[in-house]
This record gives C-alpha cells, sequence and structure tokens, in this order.
C-alpha cells in the first residue's frame, strides 16, 4: 500500500473541522467509542450537532477554547493508500504550526469558504504550501451547498485563485473541487447536485493523485548518522555507516566521496537489517561499508564524484521565526542540518515577506513571531548542502537557541 | 530509472530505524521500555534492525506493576533473553515500600497510575536521559498532538502547550541536567499498521493476543478476565469465554473482547471490522475525557 501525507490549511470556520471529521467518518476511521465520546461531550456543552472538531482537538486547553492550538495529526486508510493529516490551525498566530505540518506534507489542502471566496488566509496558507514546497494543491470550495451549488460562484474562485497562485512557483499542480463537507458533496461520493463539475471527489483525488516526485534520486547524499561497530567474535572487523539516504541512488562498488575529508573509496555492501541490497534509494534507513578503512563519523557525507553537494560556511536561507523573542542580526545560535550541528551566526537579515500582499518588507530588519524572510548565516564549520528546492532533506535546517534549548525557527537554504 | 518507491510499512520502518538511531546519536543513556505488548515488541523489532549486527545499544526497562499476567512476564525474560540485551525491571511495590507511591483504595483501584512514579523513580535513579515508548498518535487523543521527541521538564511533566516544533527529519534532542525526553518512534503506525507490520515480519507476540478460553466477569462493560488480581465480586457471574486482548496492560484494567481469532490473518480481518478503538476496553482511559492528557503531563508513558 502506497502513503500520502497531506496537510489541511483553512481558516476559522470554513469547516476544515468538519471535513476531516467526514473524511475520517466516511472511511470508517472513527470508532464508535470515539463517536460515543464527542457525542457526550457535545450534549455537556450544549451544542446543537455532534461537533466533529472534537475528534481532532485533542488537547484540554482546545477543547474548552473551541479552538486549534497545536498540529494533530490523523490517521485513515482506504484499500487504496494510507493517509496522514497533518491538522493545522489556521489563525495567524500559528503559523509556526503551518509550517510544520507542511514541512512533511506532499499535498495540501486549502480549504476556502465558497460565501467568501479567495481571502488573505488563503494566501497565507498558499504561500506557506509553497515555500515548504507542496507541489500539490487541493483548492477545495466548501460550503457549496450555501451558495446554492452554483457554477459561477466556484468558476470565479478557482479564476482568481489560479491567477494568485501562478506567482507561486513550487506549485506543480492545483485541483480545484466544490464540496460541502457537511452534505459530503464530492467529498467521499460525486455529488448529485453539481451536475456541471466533471472532475473527480476529493477522496478520489487523493487516492490517485501521482506523488513520491519530492524525492530526490538523481543526487546521491548520504549523511552518516550511527557508526555500528558490533564489537562481537563473529564482526570482528564490522564497521558500519548508518543513516537514512537524503538523495540519489547508491549501490555496492560505487565510487563514493567523503566529505569532509575528500577521501574517495567504494561501497562494500549495503544492508537493510541482514538483507544486502542491490540498490538503496531516499528515503530508506540503511548501514553501508565500505572498501577503504577511512575516519568517518556522525555529520559526515557519502556523495557522488559527478554532482557533489555545495559546500560552505556562507548560507543564504529562507527562514521562518517560531520564537516568541525577537531575532536580532548577530544573534548567536546553533544550526541542525541533515545529521550535523553547528554554530552559526545571523550575519545579515536581507528582508521580511509580507505575507498578505507577498511584498518585500526591507525598513524593518528584526524577526519577530511566525514573522517569514531572508537571512544570511555563517556557520562554524562547512555545510554540505542543496538548494531547499532540489532537496528538501540536505535543503533544511532548524535554528537551536543555546540558552534555552527551543527550536527557534526553520530554514530553506536556496 | 527504476521505480524508487516504498510501501508504506516501509516508509514507516524507515522513519522509526531513523528515529532510534537518532535517539542512539543524541542521548547518553537511553532505555527502551518493554512491556511485552505488542507496540514495545514491534520497537524492540525495529531496534534489531536499526543496529544490526550490534546489539540494540540500550537496556529494556519495563515498569512491573506486579499485577501481569504470568504470560507476559515469561515472555519479557525470554525475549531479552533472546536479543541479548540487559532488562530493567522497576518494581511499583518498591515505590509502594519506599512509600512514594500509595495503592489506591476503592472498587475500582488499580496500580495504571502508581507506574508513574515509579517510571520517573527508574529514570532518575538509572540516569536515563532518553526514554523510548512504542506509544502511537492513533491510540488517543492526546497522544495526537505527541511529538517524536517529547521534552520533559526535571519533574518528567509534559508542556503540551509549549511544545518544540518538529520539522522535516530534524529533530532537537538538546536538554538541561535533569530533564529528560520521551522517544517514539512508532508514531505515525496504525493499530492497523502494527499487525500488518507483524504479520510481515512474523513477529512472535505472547499468547493472549490470540483467542483462548478463560473465565472472565464483565465489570462496568468492560470483560476482565479472572486471575489472583481479579476476583468475581458478589453478584458477578464467572463466564468461560472465548477471548483476546487488543492492549497489554495490568491484568486489573486491561479488558478482553470476545473474539475466535486465533491467528494474526485472523486479527487483522477482526481489526479492519473493529467498531471500537482498542483502547476502547482499558479502564484507565475511561475515568474522564482527559484521563490521558491529565497522565501524560504528570510523566506518564
Amino acid at each position: 500500500m502506497d502513503l500520502l501525507r497531506f496537510t489541511t490549511a483553512g481558516s476559522v470556520d470554513d469547516g476544515k473541522s468538519t471535513l476531516i471529521g467526514r473524511l475520517l467518518y466516511d472511511s470508517k476511521s472513527i470508532f464508535e467509542d470515539q463517536l460515543e465520546a464527542i457525542e457526550e461531550s457535545s450534549r455537556k456543552k450544549g451544542d446543537e450537532n455532534v461537533n466533529l472538531a472534537l475528534l481532532t482537538d485533542g488537547l484540554k486547553a482546545e477543547r474548552e477554547q473551541g479552538i486549534t492550538i497545536d498540529v494533530a495529526y490523523r490517521y485513515f486508510a482506504t484499500p487504496k493508500r494510507k493517509f496522514i493529516i497533518a491538522d493545522t490551525p489556521g489563525h495567524i498566530q500559528y503559523t509556526r504550526n503551518m509550517v510544520t505540518g507542511a514541512s512533511t506534507a506532499n499535498l495540501a489542502i486549502i480549504l476556502v469558504d465558497a460565501r467568501k471566496g479567495v481571502i488573505e488566509q488563503t494566501k497565507r496558507h498558499s504561500f506557506i504550501a509553497n515555500l515548504l514546497r507542496i507541489q500539490h494543491v487541493v483548492l477545495a470550495v466548501n460550503k457549496m451547498d450555501l451558495v446554492d451549488y452554483s457554477q459561477e460562484v466556484y468558476d470565479e474562485i478557482v479564476t482568481e485563485y489560479r491567477a494568485f497562485a501562478s506567482r507561486l512557483g513550487n506549485i506543480v499542480n492545483i485541483m480545484p473541487v466544490p464540496i460541502s463537507a457537511l452534505e459530503g458533496d464530492n467529498v467521499v461520493d460525486k455529488s448529485t447536485q453539481m451536475d456541471w463539475y466533471e472532475g473527480s471527489s476529493l477522496l478520489y483525488h487523493l487516492e490517485n493523485v501521482h506523488v513520491g516526485g519530492e524525492e530526490n534520486h538523481v543526487q546521491a547524499r548520504f549523511p552518516v548518522q550511527w557508526v555500528i561497530r558490533p564489537q562481537s567474535n563473529e564482526f570482528h572487523d564490522f564497521r558500519g555507516f548508518a543513516g537514512r539516504i537524503a538523495g540519489g541512488v547508491f549501490k555496492p562498488g560505487d565510487e563514493v566521496v567523503i566529505l569532509p575529508s575528500g577521501f574517495t573509496t567504494s561501497i562494500k555492501k549495503i544492508y537493510q537489517d541482514e538483507t544486502e541490497l542491490e540498490e538503496a534509494f531516499a528515503p530508506q534507513s540503511v548501514c553501508m561499508t565500505l572498501e577503504d578503512e577511512i575516519d568517518l563519523s556522525r555529520g559526515d557525507m557519502l556523495v557522488k564524484k559527478n554532482n557533489p553537494p555545495e559546500q560552505g560556511q556562507d548560507i543564504e536561507a529562507m527562514i521562518c521565526w517560531f520564537s516568541s523573542s525577537p531575532l536580532q542580526a548577530r544573534a548567536k545560535l546553533v544550526l541542525r542540518h541533515t545529521s550535523k550541528e553547528v554554530k552559526a551566526l545571523v550575519s545579515e537579515i536581507q528582508y521580511k515577506i509580507d505575507i498578505e500582499t507577498l511584498r518585500k518588507i526591507e525598513d524593518d530588519r528584526s524577526f519577530s513571531l511566525n514573522e517569514i524572510g531572508r537571512v544570511k548565516l555563517r556557520v562554524g564549520s562547512p555545510l554540505f548542502y542543496d538548494n531547499y528546492r532540489k532537496n528538501r532533506h540536505t535543503g533544511s535546517f532548524v535554528l537551536i537557541d543555546p540558552g534555552t534549548n527551543e527550536t527557534v525557527a526553520a530554514g530553506m537554504i536556496g | 530509472m527504476g521505480n524508487y518507491h516504498l510501501s508504506h510499512l516501509d516508509q514507516l520502518e524507515a522513519e522509526a530505524i531513523f528515529i532510534l538511531r537518532e535517539t542512539a546519536a543524541q542521548f547518553e543513556n537511553p532505555g527502551l521500555l518493554f512491556s511485552a505488548g505488542k507496540d514495545s515488541i514491534v520497537m524492540a523489532h525495529i531496534a534489531r534492525k536499526a543496529f544490526y549486527p550490534a546489539r540494540i545499544p540500550f537496556p529494556l526497562v519495563h515498569v512491573d506493576t506486579g499485577h501481569n499476567f504470568p504470560e507476559t512476564i515469561e515472555f519479557r525474560d525470554k525475549y531479552a533473553e533472546q536479543i541479548g540485551a540487559r532488562l530493567h525491571i522497576g518494581l511499583v511495590q518498591d515505590s509502594i515500600d519506599r512509600g512514594t507511591a500509595v495503592e489506591e483504595t476503592g472498587a475500582n483501584a488499580s496500580r495504571n497510575k502508581l507506574q508513574t512514579v515509579t517510571l520517573l523513580e527508574t529514570i532518575e535513579e538509572q540516569e536515563y536521559d532518553a526514554v523510548l515508548g512504542g506509544g502511537r498518535r492513533d491510540e488517543e487523543k492526546a497522544r495526537a498532538k505527541e511529538r517524536f521527541f517529547s521534552h520533559r521538564n526535571d519533574f518528567g511533566e509534559w508542556d503540551p502547550k509549549n511544545q518544540r516544533p518538529e520539522l522535516w527529519n530534524l529533530f532537537n534532542g538538546r536538554k538541561q541536567p535533569g530533564e529528560h525526553f520521551r522517544v517514539f518512534p512508532l508514531s505515525n503506525f496504525t493499530e492497523m499498521d502494527v499487525w500488518m507490520y507483524m504479520h510481515r515480519e512474523g513477529i512472535e507476540l505472547p499468547s493472549l493476543y490470540y483467542a483462548h478460553e478463560r473465565d472472565t466477569v464483565t465489570r462496568n462493560g468492560v470483560i476482565l478476565a479472572v486471575s489472583e488480581f481479579v476476583q468475581p465480586r458478589d453478584g458477578e457471574v464467572v463466564e468461560r469465554k472465548k477471548i483476546r486482548f487488543r492492549t497489554m496492560g495490568d491484568a486489573t484494567i486491561t479488558g478482553a473482547v470476545e473474539s475466535n481469532a486465533d491467528t494474526m490473518e485472523k486479527i487483522i480481518e477482526e481489526v479492519a471490522a473493529a467498531r471500537q478503538t482498542e483502547r476502547g476496553n482499558r479502564a484507565d482511559d475511561k475515568r474522564s475525557e482527559t484521563a490521558m492528557e491529565d497522565r501524560k503531563k504528570e510523566g506518564y508513558f
């Protein structure tokens, strides 16, 4: 079976929780005791209908306030695919959660209320999906029942959205679909209310959309995560380099270059536990042995000669700031990239982006919570990296405040 | 170019292996919680793969309420021996004897909550800086918010509203002395995934998971096995039933389901058709709507 990870974004009240509830319910992923539990708490709160949002809002504070605070992960499966939903809250103050949810997603569902059309929040969600390089977007025009299932309303929204999204370069595929999450129109089954709509239902699209294009199978990258040395009689001289392939394809016999030392050797064997593999590719977790005894440890990287990554101590990146204390130029932080941790200095704040208008802000050089923009960083020892557009694994990093140990920013190189 | 594509189980396994290796690399003294329940067996199985041909570089840790089924304990000891792992057992009884945990009284008394005390004492005494658990996000609504690397303060408490964001494959395990992490390599597995994975891998399980005949009583709608810890009360009728367990916990609270599924294939069919969550018959979760969140904040698994 296949796996699709997607994120859902929408503003308050545009029916995101109802849609997720509908997908879970119609795919029989809600259990009776869960339904009983939310029926019971809806009753206690005096709600008229069963509030499907209670399924996703798991924390006490969320249920009290009726808002989603944190990313919640939800699971459902159909005979065709397993799905992981990163359900992220839509309010502006939770941009960091949207960024988090989007970082592992293959697809984003962006919800629009048919009565309101494309609003600022729609643009912000799309901007984030694009920034995190989500290639597939489903534009779910919800609450079609409240606009009399009007094709005209729908077409207008789709046209406006496409015009906006054409300015966002990473989104390859936009699939618009008119739905009513409440009534179930075009969610699982095709609606009988909208004969003019010729596309497929939302679930059909989720089951069939081609994903997997986000792994880079060309440029070989293997960050060493852990060295396996059994120190047993049976495996006396065994030194295996364990890690998760971040790009490309590796085969036994392949010539590889070790970074940062620059030594060249070749792969002896590739293990996936006891099994010897003929080839290995992203995102497999494997263990490699090499022909030569070379000093190699966590943070080093195996690559191939013909397409090496970039190397250097000066990095330019887009970052999203997660901390309530603002970022200042010259701030000293810790940067975590692949299996490597280095010191980092923010050498320059170049600009921030107003994500409502996509305009650059150049006169305000400090980053506050949830702001996105471009910085230059100087790091303590060279990183081996790729542009985030080419490789999500080797193009991404997080920044950590060494004082509090909090993760304060997410970064995309390039 | 070939078809470089991984099935969902392969992707979940690769992710879990990555997390286990990351735990070994980022922490000095991790322990792997092992209750002989199916999730911890799967976690230990994947840990063996992650470090093959070396042994798992951390001990198995069991918090033993003293109210376990004998089949569970037998399986635990045999498994640890088989994989050559060190087994550390924290006894709830020791905490009670020390006076740090107080046995619950009353009709629905259980040692479930006391496990937190013993777990935190074990972590402190053994100086574990990371504890690997088999928890999954699909199990329960508070767990759906859990991180792979979940920070605990120096009281072992979880602050769900203030968690570190986790992006891509980048996990931040930095901490102050005295703090520790709970790490959940199986976060993205569902109950069905666990069963499908065990079937694929031919994983052996304690016999309690398979349908067998046993004397039971039904208490508050939960079928409990009659044992030295659960005796029929006045008015309760002992019935011989064909049952199996969907989760493996303390014998006083772990409810059984009536079932004829005596093979893994049949269990998978049953799980696919199930209309109740696997924790649906755990009396500990039924105590209140936020029972799990409350326990987790205090330091529960």
